[in-house]
């Protein structure tokens, strides 16, 4: 009986905690989406009050569409977001089969050599990065995004795709040889499907500061054609410091994106990192 | 590899795009940088060898070195307060949410994880504006429980401002530790914690005696992610407080000084090889760090099989 009771007790201690947790991480977002469906008077009166009657108002979405630059930001966005994401998880799965499935000379120091870049942030590499990107006419382009977002998601993606591959059955792959497959047959079409968790989890690691990033679209892509969402909401912060409707409206159009993919991905996501290298 | 067995083409082409991207604009830019901080311009505008001046400036020159240990010292301190505080709350939200049959919490963990997807323009701003003394958003909340006597416009002063920062870099970054802990947890073997149940050991002496042990080489890999990832901030500062990291530089950290120097700001130019020089000794202190975790710490992490 008193065990039952002290348990009950844990639980609701624990729902608490929990949901105390839960207000704080959601408070700032909730604030930013419920402010941008009001009136600019009601903004400033209550900011805590809901968007009911009088005060809701879409004001401050139709200045940010009137704009008209959000929209080419969005495709910017989703445009380096979805090639960076493709080109690691296909480059990083083909170099972590070739690590875990065959023994070859050098296999250790290859792979070492690509998880280097776990430890040592590429933006150290700036300067040289910049020169050569002016150099070789790419400032100012997607493509240099997608080049240095691709390389900086590699070698976390090796590295948890390899941890993954070498759980996979050899009896699978070797009754593929028997019945003729290649070796190109055997990744793309037995090992890929079945490391479909892990690649779940590597795309949200590597999604999240892609999507977010500020400092190379700053530094490699600020011109007007290349701006991304991140880098257009903050320059809209300095142009619009006073317009508090368009403002939070930009916010709240920033942040429903990467909210529904992650939404997507997230049940996928603690099964990869389960089953993953942080065992 | 010559003794009559095919070469294995397919190893090389599987091999040849991830190493090919990665070389070129990881490892070279990397060591591009380092070698450029060993250059300079001379009275006549040729870049020459200078050795390791650049670096004696940076350390010693007073000009130099006051913002170069000022930044140092104010990074050290953001990640104490992530060790100090996000790691242990990480842990803390990740042993409640691996009680058994704790319901909701697949939501719980969703919800929690929101701020860590959020861009920091996002995060910046609208803590900003919550810490905003006009707007009042967080001077009426603690009124609620009679506290907004003590309400400071947290971030526009000397004093809180890098605490404040830290703390919101906190709030962001929480779920990485819980979701990499929650998942540690996970994967002990029921065997093992019946086994101490048999043994009367359960609740927070379970926790302490059983389960932390056999999370710490997670939080070993946790601590040294915080370590690289606060040695290379840059974005929070510099969306709330601008490339200059006010007030009166009380938020400076290597990221914004390095962008500082290299790119330049109002008056005074950049410098690409000064910039270099800041990326190296950043480097330096993250190799370091790294070393000292992968030789001091991981090697004598007892690692248990099951």
């Amino acid at each position: 009986m008193s065990s039952a009771r002290t348990s009950l007790g844990r639980t609701v201690a624990a729902h608490a905690v929990l949901i105390a947790y839960t207000v704080i991480a959601l408070f700032p977002v909730f604030v930013i989406l419920i402010n941008s469906l009001k009136t600019r008077k009601a903004i400033f009166g209550d900011p805590l009050a809901l968007p009911l009657g009088k005060s809701f108002d879409l004001v401050g979405y139709q200045t940010v569409m009137k704009q008209g630059d959000f929209v080419l930001y969005f495709q910017n966005s989703m445009t380096v977001t979805v090639a960076s994401l493709f080109f690691v998880l296909l480059f990083g799965a083909m170099a972590a089969f070739a690590l875990s499935e065959y023994r070859f000379r050098g296999n250790t120091l290859m792979g070492l050599y690509l998880a280097l870049g776990i430890m040592i942030p590429i933006r150290l590499g700036t300067v040289a990065i910049l020169e050569m990107m002016v150099a070789s006419g790419l400032v100012n382009t997607l493509t240099a995004l997608i080049l240095v977002y691709t390389a900086q998601g590699l070698p976390l993606s090796v590295f948890i795709l390899s941890e993954f591959m070498k759980s996979v059955s050899n009896d699978l792959k070797n009754a593929g040889r028997i019945d003729g497959l290649s070796e190109y047959a055997i990744f793309f079409r037995l090992v890929l499907p079945l490391v479909r968790p892990a690649m779940a989890t590597v795309a949200v690691f590597t999604m999240i500061p892609i999507w977010n990033d500020l400092w190379f679209p700053l530094i490699l892509a600020s011109a007007e054609q290349t701006k991304t969402v991140t880098l257009g909401a903050q320059v809209f912060i300095g142009q619009f410091q006073n317009d508090w409707n368009a403002l939070l409206a930009a916010l709240s159009l920033a942040i429903v994106p990467v909210l529904v993919l992650y939404l997507i991905f997230s049940r996928q996501l603690i099964r990869g990192i389960t089953v993953g290298a942080v065992k | 590899m010559a003794s009559g067995r095919p070469v294995r083409w397919h190893i090389a082409v599987f091999l040849a795009p991830a190493v090919a991207v990665y070389t070129a604009l990881m490892i070279i830019p990397l060591f591009g940088t380092l070698a450029q901080s060993l250059f300079n311009v001379d009275g006549t505008g040729q870049r020459v060898f200078v050795g390791l001046q650049n670096f004696a400036r940076l350390f010693g020159e007073a000009l130099w070195s006051r913002q170069f240990w000022n930044a140092l010292g104010n990074n050290a301190w953001f990640f104490v307060i992530h060790m100090l505080v996000q790691n242990p709350v990480g842990v803390a939200l990740a042993a409640l949410l691996s009680s058994p049959k704790l319901r909701m919490a697949a939501f719980y963990r969703t919800a929690i994880f929101i701020p860590t997807i959020l861009s920091f323009v996002i995060v910046g701003f609208v803590w900003k504006l919550i810490l905003n003394p006009n707007w009042g958003i967080a001077k009426g909340l603690m009124g609620l429980v009679g506290l907004d006597g003590f309400f400071v416009p947290w971030l526009g002063k000397e004093d809180y401002a890098l605490t404040t920062l830290a703390l919101v870099s906190v709030w962001q970054f929480v779920g990485i530790p819980m979701m990499l802990i929650y998942a540690a947890l996970l994967s002990i073997p029921d065997e093992v914690l019946e086994a101490a149940e048999m043994d009367g050991i359960s609740g927070w002496s379970q926790f302490w005696k059983i389960k932390l042990p056999l999370i710490l080489p997670s939080i070993g890999i946790i601590s040294i992610l915080t370590f690289v990832g606060n040695f290379n901030a840059f974005d929070l500062i510099y969306v709330t407080q601008g490339a200059l990291a006010g007030p009166d530089f009380s938020t400076d950290i290597l990221g914004t000084f390095l962008y500082r120097t290299f790119f330049g700001f109002q008056l005074q130019l950049g410098d690409p090889y000064m910039g270099s020089a800041i990326a190296g000794a950043m480097f330096g202190i993250i190799l370091i760090g790294v070393s000292a975790y992968l030789f001091g710490i991981q090697t004598r992490l007892r690692r248990y099989q099951f």
